[in-house]
């Protein structure tokens, strides 16, 4: 049965007298790829900071599989994996080593880690290089691991911010296979954001966030026959360059 | 949350900390240098410039060098309460602490263990000073390696969280840089770490009293007497609240709703 795993009502949210978003609002359902799309300075990342709780909206709602990001925000953050813009893992500590710290955040003893990373790492072909330095990994690689060490603790809710940013194309694609392979697997909701618009799928929902706003949402071909576009390239054009974006 | 999932999670931080400290042979050695610089050399030019007169803990003349040793072991703790800050810029920069700050404890708990974790290097950066100490002939009572364990734990807790409410104000790393200088350099040359309160008071009566109040020469003060077996209570009293001060400070800095985070503002 599908599930709201992210639900965001009336959300917005300013860094002093800059709005940054404006009554924001959106679900995201398990089993399900929502791609935020929207140019630099959006707001996605003022976005993913909410959801993550390292700000405190003032005004608005989330919740992660039911659970109120203010008000039990231990129990939704469990439900949460997340991959950040820019790489945080170690990079003087190994993969292994890396992931075994997520691990013990999370709290899982050292013998299900260890069982749950050679799963991911296999998974995600990357289990011969457990053992190397994160320094030694080029950027696909990475990511990879980040992918995992985010998936190791089991969430419902999955966040990707523009993780395929400064990769080639075939990093490029087989990280967006490797996602959406999840979703249909595993039940997954995944929030991606990005505004590289190849790394849309034909099933996937659509959010268009433009200045803070939602411009568009939906399901991808719902979204285009509701505003006339083409395809979601001139969509994108649509709600972020036209007269009344 | 479970107690096992907490104590998981702060085994995770201290550890990955230590880790860290293991594979960067270059902060241990530099983290050394700088103190022993200071013994070695100025220490040593200083002995005949200044004569230190019998004050507790100490119940003899002593050396200008054995004078000073404490002073440098607040140093120690000092550089490495503000380099574990500077590493948490540099994480919230790179987007590590993000990844810690999204983990399922509470923010307290996450910004307590980062803490004991900079501590732990802290210490045994100090030990590893004493034992090169010792060797220069510097040698406390024997049971005063023991006393001073406590002392330094909660001196080196006292500077981490400092070092913790200063990160919560900064938002880039090239803003830290101002900052230490006006911070550190203050702290350490307006205390008890080089020159003892009655040689500040014949030249300053002001910077007698500044020096006095200051939170590292209560520091300093409580690694002195420990060293020596003794106990300084009005050291610990200052220590133990300037820690509590500093560390709810910091914890507010941290937190969603109210910290400087927000105001400061950030991603896209």
């Amino acid at each position: 049965m599908t599930q709201i795993a992210l639900a965001v009502e009336n959300l917005s949210f300013a860094y002093g007298a800059k709005k940054a978003l404006d009554n924001v609002g959106f679900n995201v359902q398990s089993g399900e790829c929502t791609i935020l799309l929207g140019p630099n300075g959006a707001g996605k990342s003022t976005l993913f900071s909410l959801i993550t709780r390292l700000y405190d909206a003032r005004e608005g709602r989330i919740e992660l599989c039911g659970f109120d990001i203010k008000k039990q925000s231990l129990r939704a953050l469990a439900k949460l994996g997340v991959v950040f813009q820019q790489t945080t893992l170690d990079p003087d500590l190994s993969v292994t080593q890396n992931l075994r710290y997520h691990a013990a955040l999370q709290g899982i003893g050292r013998k299900a880690a260890d069982a749950r990373i050679q799963d991911e790492l296999e998974r995600l072909n990357m289990f011969e290089r457990r053992g190397e330095k994160v320094r030694q990994l080029n950027g696909g690689h990475k990511r990879r691991v980040e992918i995992a060490r985010a998936l190791l603790h089991k969430p419902s809710l999955l966040l990707l911010d523009e993780p395929t940013v400064g990769l080639d194309m075939p990093s490029r694609q087989a990280i967006v296979e490797h996602v959406h392979a999840l979703v249909k697997q595993q039940d997954l909701a995944v929030l991606w954001a990005t505004h590289l618009i190849d790394e849309i799928a034909a099933d996937d929902s659509l959010v268009v966030l433009h200045k803070g706003q939602v411009k568009a949402k939906g399901k991808l071909a719902d979204v285009l026959q509701a505003t006339g576009a083409a395809d979601a390239g001139q969509l994108f054009n649509q709600l972020t360059l036209g007269p009344s974006a | 949350m479970s107690v096992l999932h907490y104590w998981r999670a702060m085994a995770g931080i201290v550890g990955r900390e230590l880790l860290r400290f293991l594979h960067q042979r270059e902060r241990f050695v530099s983290a050394l240098v700088r103190p022993l610089v200071w013994l070695f050399v100025f220490a040593a030019g200083f002995r005949a410039a200044l004569g230190i007169a019998i004050s507790p803990p100490y119940e003899t003349y002593i050396l200008y060098e054995v004078y000073i040793t404490p002073g440098l072991l607040g140093m120690i703790l000092l550089f490495n309460g503000m380099q574990s800050s500077l590493s948490m810029v540099y994480d919230r920069e790179m987007g590590s602490m993000r990844m810690l700050m999204v983990c399922p404890l509470p923010r307290w708990f996450l910004l307590c263990s980062k803490l004991i974790a900079g501590t732990a290097v802290g210490v045994l950066q100090s030990y590893a000073f004493l034992g090169i100490a010792w060797l220069y002939d510097i040698q406390a009572p024997l049971m005063g390696y023991v006393w001073i364990l406590p002392a330094l734990v909660l001196v080196g807790m006292m500077l981490g969280a400092l070092g913790l409410l200063l990160s919560s104000f900064i938002k880039q790393l090239e803003n830290f840089a101002g900052v230490m200088n006006f911070v550190i350099f203050p702290l350490f040359f307006m205390s008890t770490a080089l020159y003892p309160l009655w040689k500040i008071k014949e030249s300053s009566e002001v910077l007698y009293y500044l020096a006095q109040y200051n939170p590292f020469s209560q520091a300093v003060e409580l690694i002195r007497f420990a060293l020596y077996e003794q106990f300084n209570q009005q050291a610990l009293i200052f220590t133990g609240a300037a820690f509590l001060l500093f560390m709810g400070a910091a914890i507010l800095g941290y937190n969603p709703s109210k910290g400087m985070m927000v105001r400061k503002g950030g991603g896209d």
